[in-house]
């Protein structure tokens, strides 16, 4: 499909090549264009979207065609099943799962957006003493990787009887989320007019009045795409849901398919490639929504 | 009636305010309130750990009971243990040839998707989808793509073309599994990288590729003289976050290999992971999981400042 997609791009582009060569500035045919640009970005996409394709396809092979491949051609389904699917869906924890995922997600991100709100307006608008030195605490803190601090964390989790509980999670998640949460927010407060705030404040509204109905609204979009980050960030996380949950019905959908599927010497494809395709479906979608806050605010937050 | 309660209103400079309001409304105590959340989550779950993380490396404590001071001991014990010196050698590896090979590539991705192109965005949120998707359900796809008797690669190469006689041996042999590994720490990486860049290049002025076109410079030239140049900001600090995010990697490896074939892909991450949370030695693995900080602040000042030293020798103000 993206092949397709290649190869027909450049008949358009001739209706208007004109005017697109004065912008491309420079003289290039066409064939050398297509050697340059189609082909390389071709084969970029093939690579990058084949282990996905191949997972899909899994996914809906029954084992016959999945471990023979001289009789079937192995980048086709010739009779789909539903099978591994159903075998995820009805024989394995697989709803609790995506269940716990859903909920550690969700609570986590509502956590970290409140938390990095506040911190974000306290540092870009009420601009005490010290203010750039806390968000570069705060900035600096994106640095520190779960890698270094799961060993720790699992001993205060473990005091604090917080194990194999979802809160260990949830509560630890913001440690990650909150820095880029505030980062990206503070990028946007600044991007809204301080005179917006002035008037508010001038007509009569307390500071809270304002952040709750002036600079919230404008916001949106930059708490939108927080959100987003914050939600498939945690959906992703994989160490801390490692260390910390023990009981295979607490477990998040990337740690249980890994921990809880793979068992003996014999591994289910079909099930372990059902298993991760239904676990990307959900992020996918929640992107698919949003991709162009999510884009931009990427790319802006790498700007910034 | 509306108009008769309007009018004292009108008078008032503000309405009365409670104690509590203006409690809320004096900027010291506000700015402290919204700090506490954040400030308060990040130093009882990331500031007192990473101390506490560093206490552990100089005990021996175990899951169950708490340890006592040993000093150096996990050290030195370590310094004695080749597989901590191999996971060593092969974090600083995978972190460097995954780094070149991510940044060449995605520089390269992003070069290609700062042309005219149809269908743009749809194109960039395509290729966003390897870093949006939970790493380690795609490090499962790569394990099943690395499957020593149906792997599809070897498929590809033995049956389709026919340029190899027996399939490719993924990951049960040390070094092609360290190579595996580095692909797909590549393919992950490379979405993110490229559409950073490509954010980066979408802000370099055009008037500057006209005055070089004048000047008769080749593509070449304008690439070295003027695209990377300008580019060296952010590619430092991309650069800064990949460093770091490769090395205390922990996901991909764990997913595929788990540190195998005999320990020789392991991670200083897996490695701390292994021995502190499973094999219950928090005291060691603490150790190991702290022998990465000085890599980290090495990587991150050698990358910030190496790559981003023209502005700050302009003396222009750092972030």
């Amino acid at each position: 499909m993206t092949e397709a997609a290649a190869v027909n791009a450049p008949a358009p582009k001739q209706t208007n090549s004109s005017t697109a060569q004065a912008e491309m500035m420079s003289w290039d045919s066409r064939s050398r264009r297509v050697a340059l640009l189609y082909v390389p970005l071709g084969c970029f996409l093939l690579i990058l979207l084949f282990p996905f394709y191949w997972m899909t396809v899994t996914a809906f092979k029954p084992n016959a065609e999945l471990y023979d491949f001289a009789q079937h051609n192995p980048f086709w389904i010739s009779s789909p099943t539903l099978d591994h699917i159903r075998l995820l869906l009805f024989n394995t924890a697989y709803p609790k799962w995506l269940m716990t995922t859903m909920l550690v997600s969700v609570c986590s991100t509502v956590l970290s957006l409140f938390a990095s709100t506040l911190a974000a307006y306290a540092i870009q608008r009420l601009r005490f003493k010290g203010s750039g030195y806390v968000g570069l605490a705060i900035y600096l803190a994106y640095l520190v990787p779960p890698s270094i601090l799961f060993i720790p964390l699992a001993t205060m989790v473990f005091q604090l009887g917080l194990f194999d509980t979802p809160f260990a999670l949830i509560l630890t998640y913001p440690t990650f989320l909150i820095p880029f949460c505030t980062w990206l927010l503070i990028g946007y407060f600044k991007s809204i007019p301080f005179e917006l705030e002035e008037c508010a404040l001038i007509d009569g509204a307390t500071r809270l009045q304002i952040l709750w109905q002036i600079t919230l609204p404008l916001a949106i979009p930059g708490l939108i795409s927080a959100g987003i980050f914050s939600f498939t960030l945690s959906w992703n996380e994989f160490i801390y849901a490692l260390a910390f949950i023990q009981s295979s019905e607490n477990k998040t959908v990337p740690v249980a398919i890994l921990t809880e599927l793979v068992t003996g010497d014999v591994y289910q494809w079909g099930a372990l490639m059902a298993g991760s395709l239904l676990g990307s479906l959900p992020v996918a979608i929640f992107y698919s929504f949003f991709v162009d806050y999510y884009v931009s605010s990427l790319t802006g937050a790498v700007k910034e | 009636m509306s108009a008769t309660t309007a009018a004292p209103v009108w008078t008032k400079m503000r309405p009365k305010q409670g104690a509590l309001t203006r409690l809320f409304d004096w900027k010291p105590f506000l700015a402290f309130i919204c700090l506490l959340p954040a400030i308060g989550l990040l130093m009882t779950f990331l500031t007192y750990p990473l101390g506490l993380g560093i206490y552990l490396a100089f005990t021996d404590t175990t899951i169950g009971r708490s340890g006592i001071w040993v000093g150096l001991e996990n050290f030195i014990w370590l310094a004695d243990d080749p597989i901590f010196w191999n996971a060593v050698f092969y974090s600083v590896f995978y972190t460097a040839v995954a780094t070149v090979g991510k940044f060449a590539l995605g520089l390269w991705l992003a070069l290609l998707l700062n042309q005219h192109l149809p269908m743009k965005s749809l194109l960039r949120a395509i290729i966003l989808l390897p870093w949006i998707v939970p790493t380690v359900l795609s490090a499962i796809a790569f394990w099943w793509i690395y499957d020593p008797q149906f792997s599809i690669i070897s498929y590809l190469f033995v049956d389709v073309l026919g340029v190899r006689d027996t399939n490719i041996d993924f990951i049960n042999t040390a070094w092609p599994a360290r190579w595996s590994l580095i692909a797909a720490n590549i393919w992950r990486g490379i979405p993110f990288v490229a559409i950073s860049l490509l954010a980066g290049l979408q802000t370099i002025s055009p008037s500057l590729y006209e005055a070089a076109l004048l000047d008769g410079a080749s593509g070449w030239q304008r690439f070295r003289h003027i695209t990377f140049p300008m580019l060296l900001p952010i590619l430092a600090i991309v650069m800064t976050f990949s460093i770091i995010f490769t090395f205390t990697d922990f996901q991909l490896v764990y997913a595929i290999t788990r540190g195998g074939p005999v320990n020789s892909t392991h991670l200083l991450a897996t490695l701390a992971f292994q021995r502190g949370i499973p094999g219950g030695q928090l005291g060691e693995g603490a150790a190991i999981a702290v022998s990465m900080i000085p890599f980290l602040v090495f990587a991150t000042l050698f990358s910030y400042f190496g790559l981003a030293r023209r502005k700050w020798q302009q003396g222009e103000g750092n972030d």
